[in-house]
């Protein structure tokens, strides 16, 4: 086996996501609008918003990064280069995983960047925490990206399959939240959440690429 | 091989020995694809095996070609990915691609796209060459060029084989009516 086809592989979809223009930008509009259009819903009574505000960003995160995942492997297979990349040495999973990584570094990984901004907006204290949280988010929007891929992979071939992979998506999710949103509180187990939500990003790492494969390799039968 | 409750084609054996070519005839809809797409390992036939025992080439109806890609990024990132050290710049020359080189493929004409994907048989010698209708789209400069690619390859020990309507233009070794 050899890493070249997975190597051109990467460089392809970080390509693609730039060539877009303001394609990468586009979850990150989302993201803060979800976040923003909170505290105009809720009030704005300090507390209120302290206390909703992690937990109202992992739901922004978590819908933000539906928002592309579409288009990652269904432009794939109109266009053939589906049936090219599954011609290659290298294992559809590789393939499957290189693509889905470079998407969340494009797409996913500015939102976690994003987040402390967006943390200030819920009036939480501007220390250390906002980046540990950051920190949190990154590894949590990986496991996002990776199950959504799942989902992506198998609507590859549904005329507006995004729907189909919220559905699909959305519950696989439901770990990674938890644990995400308990990491940040004080609540009992909270010590031990962060672990927990680092198992859960390591097992959407390794589960979500042989899925996305046999997906795929459906879809370009 | 069975589509929905249609048995496609059934009782099919091709083979393309060292030098030949073999055409895939037969009028729409009766499986040339789907076909070739078996040979190439994409689709699993209902029963039967497929042997290929060297790398091969895939030119399709689709040609694999993202909107903002130039035939040059193109054939660059295909080099990259099948580990090959062939000179783009010439292979784009033979192409008659020297011209469109740097132009996105969603401004190429039909013809132009095509050129692109069938400069990835330069690419990397593989001796069997899947082509899928490989004349659409082409001027009669690039049906020669086609040809005679075909034609050089197949003295080169290659195989080809082809699915194609009308006139081929070269002479087949075997031809497998669907």
């Amino acid at each position: 086996m050899t890493p070249k086809p997975i190597l051109a592989a990467f460089g392809q979809a970080l390509a693609e996501a730039w060539a877009g223009g303001a394609g990468a930008l586009l979850p990150l509009g989302f993201f803060a609008g979800a976040a923003v259009l909170v505290p105009l819903g809720i009030g704005t009574d300090p507390d209120t918003l302290r206390a909703v505000g992690p937990g109202i960003l992992w739901v922004a995160l978590a819908l933000s990064s539906l928002v592309t995942l579409e288009r990652i492997f269904q432009a794939d297979t109109e266009d053939g280069t589906l049936d090219l990349w599954l011609q290659t040495e290298a294992p559809a999973s590789a393939i499957a995983a290189a693509k889905t990584m470079a998407h969340f570094l494009t797409a996913g990984l500015p939102l976690a960047l994003l987040s402390p901004l967006l943390s200030l907006m819920f009036l939480a204290d501007a220390d250390a925490t906002l980046l540990v949280h950051a920190a949190y988010y990154a590894i949590g929007g990986l496991a996002f990206y990776f199950w959504g891929g799942v989902g992506a992979a198998l609507s590859a071939t549904v005329r507006r399959g995004g729907l189909l992979i919220s559905l699909i998506a959305l519950p696989l999710y439901v770990p990674t939240a938890i644990f995400g949103a308990l990491a940040m509180t004080d609540a009992p187990g909270s010590q031990s959440a962060p672990l927990l939500l680092a198992a859960s990003a390591l097992f959407a790492l390794a589960a979500a690429p042989f899925a996305m494969a046999a997906a795929l390799r459906l879809a370009a039968d | 091989m069975i589509r929905g409750d249609r048995v496609l084609f059934k009782d099919v054996c091709v083979v393309a020995p060292m030098r030949s070519t073999v055409t895939l005839r037969g009028s729409n809809g009766t499986g040339k694809t789907t076909l070739l797409r078996i040979l190439a390992g994409l689709t699993r036939p209902e029963t039967g095996a497929v042997t290929r025992n060297a790398p091969h080439h895939w030119i399709a109806h689709r040609e694999g070609l993202k909107p903002h890609e130039t035939p040059r990024q193109h054939l660059a990132l295909w080099a990259r990915a099948w580990g090959s050290e062939a000179d783009i710049e010439s292979i784009l020359q033979t192409m008659s691609l020297a011209r469109p080189a740097d132009v996105p493929a969603r401004h190429l004409s039909a013809g132009q796209r095509r050129r692109t994907a069938l400069a990835r048989l330069l690419l990397d010698k593989r001796p069997i060459w899947l082509l899928d209708e490989p004349f659409t789209a082409l001027d009669a400069d690039g049906r020669a060029l086609v040809l005679s690619l075909i034609e050089d390859h197949c003295r080169q020990d290659g195989c080809v084989i082809a699915a194609i309507h009308g006139d081929a233009g070269f002479e087949a070794t075997a031809e497998v009516v669907l």
